[in-house]
């Protein structure tokens, strides 16, 4: 290891991963990964979960209910398989390749639900106003972005 | 659709014609929330592009707001554009037109 490696997710010599967050962070993840659980339990017709199940025919309403009715329950069954791993492993300094990919997963749902309820844009500063009510869930979006960021270097690297 | 064909020409029996096999393509929607990063990471995963293809895709993504990533029949479109849900990207499919 290189002495002023900083890297806080890195890929080891044996081809796993090494984690070092903060305490901190994982509080936040421990916290944050069950209510998205928590959502994916619950109607998955919630606007808010959009996202999660976007249209694949934009243009043909009864291909896209049929497209939905085969796979929606499969891809909920998929993200809930990935925030239990998250859940599970939140502790871990060490993580294979499939729980590392499961947490990028679940961090990149646990954004695109916040992205919804937020309502961001491309341009939008994600660095909040203090009065701003919104502005805890701004820096938890604005840090799963960073964690994000540092999950994809890891695994390519 | 009719055609008022006089009745002696011969027209090709219903039954046998197929529908045609027009190829569909998959699409990849500019989003504000996906990071430029993790949508290069999700082609090269999915489809094994490499660095530079995957990234231009991406790029054509961000700036011309979609891009084709992929092409087939049916099927095949459908496990792509479900694949790219599963990981969250905006994908959809179409016909090649």
């Amino acid at each position: 290891m290189a002495l002023f490696d900083n890297r806080r997710v890195r890929r080891t010599r044996k081809g796993d991963f090494e984690v070092r967050l903060s305490a901190d962070e994982r509080d936040l993840l421990r916290s944050v990964a069950p209510q998205l659980r928590s959502l994916l339990d619950g109607d998955l017709d919630d606007p808010g979960l959009r996202r999660l199940f976007p249209a694949a025919y934009a243009h043909d309403a009864e291909l896209d209910a049929e497209y939905h009715a085969m796979v929606r329950d499969d891809l909920a069954d998929r993200r809930r398989a990935s925030v239990e791993i998250l859940v599970d492993t939140v502790d871990a300094t060490r993580l294979d390749e499939e729980q590392l990919l499961a947490w990028m997963g679940a961090v990149n749902d646990l954004r695109l639900v916040l992205g919804t309820r937020l309502d961001v844009s491309e341009d939008m500063d994600l660095v909040p106003d203090p009065g701003d009510p919104d502005a805890g869930l701004l820096s938890l979006y604005g840090y799963l972005g960073y964690l994000l960021e540092t999950l994809i270097e890891a695994v390519n690297n | 659709m009719s055609n008022p064909a006089p009745a002696e020409v011969d027209r090709p029996d219903i039954d046998e014609v197929v529908e045609p096999d027009i190829p569909w393509i998959v699409l990849v929607w500019n989003d504000p929330i996906n990071l430029m990063s993790y949508v290069t990471f999700v082609l090269q995963k999915l489809f094994g592009y490499d660095l530079e293809k995957a990234t231009q895709l991406m790029l054509d993504v961000h700036h011309k707001g979609r891009a084709v990533v992929a092409s087939g029949n049916r099927e095949k479109c459908e496990l792509d554009v479900f694949r790219l849900h599963e990981h969250g990207l905006w994908a959809t499919m179409q016909h090649d037109t």
